[in-house]
């Protein structure tokens, strides 16, 4: 069996550009600003926690493909970079097979509201460089080419549970031998028609936006910052398992609470959305990071950002192992444990 | 890896028999749209189908059956045929792997039409947000047949189908399952259409893969479904195999992200990892169900990959699109085209690409023109899609 191996981890958030901000975001424990987001038609805008822009501007950013992407497409960019680390040069002159596995949920919904609206108005002059940007798969397709890697490369989408399925996808890639390395990317962008759809359901949800990412490699514990023991079964909201069940039941299959464990788990602070994850931890009392407090609901980059969180505080020596909790919005419970190298 | 249960539902109709028909006769089934206002755009026909007024009987409560948008009938009509025909039972532990491209889009249409018309009303919108997900689409699956196990959604664009049965197949062969329920599913929504419209891509004549003169696809919806498991676990079933799922092959095409490299490299490579996993050589292959979607660039691009995979096999390589009936399914296309190989082998005839007039001069291989009998033991299906994806599935008749 073999072992895979965290190598590297990215991130871009409302933080900032890199697992650095993101990071400090975390330690200082305050949730960002919120800042309003127009909705056409409201006088009373959205909230909304959305990544900046990046200053300097990244080279990666002048790359042809580039240059008219939508937001996702960079963020993702930016995450899987900085993960790879110098390790991108090596894809780049085919030392390396890289798979890529980018997971999203609302995905590429900018271009994708911009097509259909200029679709509405006048079919005629819907512009045909935008509507390749809405397919699912764009932003895996823009780093797979920036980086020239002809390997396997998949989009998946699904709830936020749906990263840690890639991560599964990608050990199981990994053990077959199908890849060298493997990118697990999980990333959305904001756009006042998702806020929306969440502030139907819950007005005090305020979205968060950008991407996770992290870099895995089998069986190589030379400067890994961690180690992925172990992913939960998929534990599905059906007719007979509501999300309380499937959390209670993803938990279960974790290790118990140790003192020098760290949970990152997927809370908001919103009770009424977070109540099933929080019975189900409900008995953890070593240390637990909630990133979506800070940096806002961030649907698949949130549980990237879960991640990426607990393998940075294990590269840090400061745990000894860590449990990642997802209890997504409509499909699964899911969870992760990681072990410090 | 064997197949037990295969479902389909396309322009044709519900089902095996009608589309066997149809495909084998290589019937057109384009027709105006009805579904959205095609009124303003430069083509107005698509492969849409008429559905069955009601569900077949499943284990979905009524108020389950009517929030079912379009996609999601369409995939419970595919599984529907696979499940019975496999005798499988429900069961706690089956892992679901499908393909599409945009899910319950129409859905997400109707949202933001209604967000600009009537910004304060939220009547009928939380239903649309849930709903229009593809994970909606997969849970009612699972609600439908009693089952639990994890979905497995791949969106890589027109290459969905073949990567999700491609990825089943490794599942199964890896021994991570035992048994597998897979396939493709996308409806069609005026966004894709008013998309591939504005590109160009749709015929403003008629759709004829490998033409000389071809100018443009036609879009299709529909699904196809199949079970996929163990030799060992049908056998102890004594459960019909109706083939087998031998080889798969992915590549990533970086040369653009509409248009494929136009020498087909990444097309070669995945035909090429696909023969390599079955143990076989081009020369073994008896038919090649093309991607061929009728656009000048598509075709040419493979073609030449067809041309450079198979060497002098090339010249009595039989090689047709289906897409000249149905239309261009996008997420369902891998799998709806890997139903119809599956057709090919057990009923061991050459569906034809009957729109083609005349033969484009760079296919260095035979066309199927017209219903042709064969005998048929290996069959290759490609499949291409934006972004770069491309995907190899080869089958071989169960006998």
């Amino acid at each position: 069996m073999s072992r895979i191996f965290v190598h590297g981890c990215g991130a871009v958030s409302p933080a900032g550009w890199g697992v650095g901000p993101m990071r400090k975001a975390l330690e200082e424990n305050a949730a960002l600003p919120i800042k309003p987001l127009p909705r056409p038609g409201w006088t009373k805008p959205l909230n909304i926690r959305q990544v900046t822009p990046p200053s300097p501007r990244p080279d990666f950013m002048t790359h042809a493909r580039l240059r008219r992407t939508s937001p996702i497409s960079q963020h993702v960019v930016g995450a899987a970079l900085e993960a790879l680390g110098p390790d991108a040069q090596r894809v780049s002159k085919g030392e390396l097979r890289l798979g890529i596995m980018l997971c999203v949920m609302s995905g590429c919904v900018n271009y994708s509201r911009r097509f259909y609206d200029e679709v509405l108005r006048e079919p005629a002059t819907a512009s045909p460089l935008v509507f390749p940007e809405t397919v699912f798969n764009a932003p895996a397709s823009h780093i797979g080419a920036l980086l020239g890697t002809p390997a396997m490369n998949y989009t998946m989408v699904g709830d936020p549970g749906t990263f840690l399925q890639g991560v599964a996808l990608a050990a199981q890639w990994l053990s077959a031998g199908q890849v060298d390395a493997c990118l697990v990317i999980g990333a959305e962008e904001a756009d006042w028609l998702t806020s929306e759809a969440y502030y139907i359901f819950s007005r005090q949800v305020v979205l968060g936006d950008g991407a996770g990412a992290l870099y895995l490699k089998k069986d190589i514990a030379d400067g890994a910052l961690a180690e992925l023991r172990a992913i939960t079964d998929c534990h599905l909201y059906l007719q007979n398992q509501n999300r309380t069940k499937a959390a209670a039941r993803a938990r279960s299959q974790l290790p118990g609470c140790q003192p020098d464990h760290l949970l990152a788990d997927g809370l908001q602070g919103l009770p009424r959305l977070d109540g099933p994850e929080a019975a189900a931890w409900r008995d953890w009392n070593a240390s637990r990071i909630s990133p979506k407090r800070i940096l806002g609901e961030g649907l698949m980059a949130a549980s990237a950002w879960q991640c990426v969180a607990a393998v940075a505080a294990l590269a840090e020596k400061k745990y000894a192992a860590a449990n990642v909790s997802v209890v997504g919005c409509n499909q699964q419970a899911i969870g992760a444990h990681f072990a410090a190298t | 890896m064997v197949i037990t249960g295969a479902g389909i539902i396309t322009a044709f109709g519900n089902g095996w028999k009608l589309n066997a028909a149809g495909f084998r006769q290589g019937r057109i089934a384009l027709k105006p749209v009805t579904l959205f206002d095609v009124s303003r755009q430069r083509v107005k026909i698509a492969g849409e189908m008429s559905l069955p007024e009601s569900l077949p009987e499943t284990r979905l409560t009524a108020p389950q059956q009517k929030r079912l948008d379009r996609a999601s009938r369409l995939l419970i009509l595919a599984a529907h045929e696979a499940w019975k025909q496999s005798g499988w039972e429900p069961t706690d532990n089956l892992p679901v792997v499908l393909g599409t491209t945009s899910g319950g889009m129409a859905l997400g249409e109707a949202f933001y039409r209604q967000a600009i018309s009537a910004p304060h009303s939220h009547r009928s919108q939380p239903t649309r947000v849930v709903h229009y997900q593809a994970q909606s689409q997969a849970l009612a699956l699972a609600d439908a047949f009693g089952f639990h196990g994890p979905l497995t959604l791949i969106a890589n664009a027109c290459a969905s189908g073949a990567n999700a049965i491609g990825h089943a197949w490794e599942l199964v062969r890896s021994g991570a399952a035992q048994r597998v329920l897979t396939g493709g599913y996308d409806a069609l929504c005026q966004l894709v259409f008013a998309g591939f419209d504005s590109l160009q891509a749709l015929s403003p004549t008629q759709c004829r893969p490998f033409d000389a003169r071809r100018d443009g696809l036609a879009l299709g919806e529909g699904a196809a479904v199949l079970t996929l498991e163990t030799l060992d676990s049908a056998q102890e079933r004594c459960a019909e195999i109706l083939a087998e799922i031998v080889g798969y092959g992915s590549a990533l095409d970086t040369h653009h992200l509409t248009q494929p490299n136009p020498q087909g490299d990444a097309a070669l490579a995945a035909m090429t990892a696909a023969t390599q996993s079955a143990g076989l050589s081009p020369s073994q292959i008896d038919y090649i169900n093309a991607h061929g979607t009728g656009t000048p660039m598509n075709d040419i691009a493979e073609a030449n990959a067809i041309n450079r995979w198979a060497g002098a096999r090339a010249a009595t390589l039989p090689v047709s699109s289906t897409k000249s009936s149905i239309g261009h399914l996008l997420g369902a296309a891998g799998a709806v085209e890997t139903l119809i190989c599956l057709m090919v082998l057990r009923e061991q005839w050459l569906p034809p690409t009957s729109t083609l007039q005349e033969p484009d001069p760079a296919c260095n291989f035979p066309v199927v023109q017209k219903p042709t009998g064969a005998e048929v033991e290996y069959a290759l299906t490609n499949s291409f899609g934006f972004g770069g994806a491309n995907a190899s599935l080869i089958l071989r008749r169960w006998s």
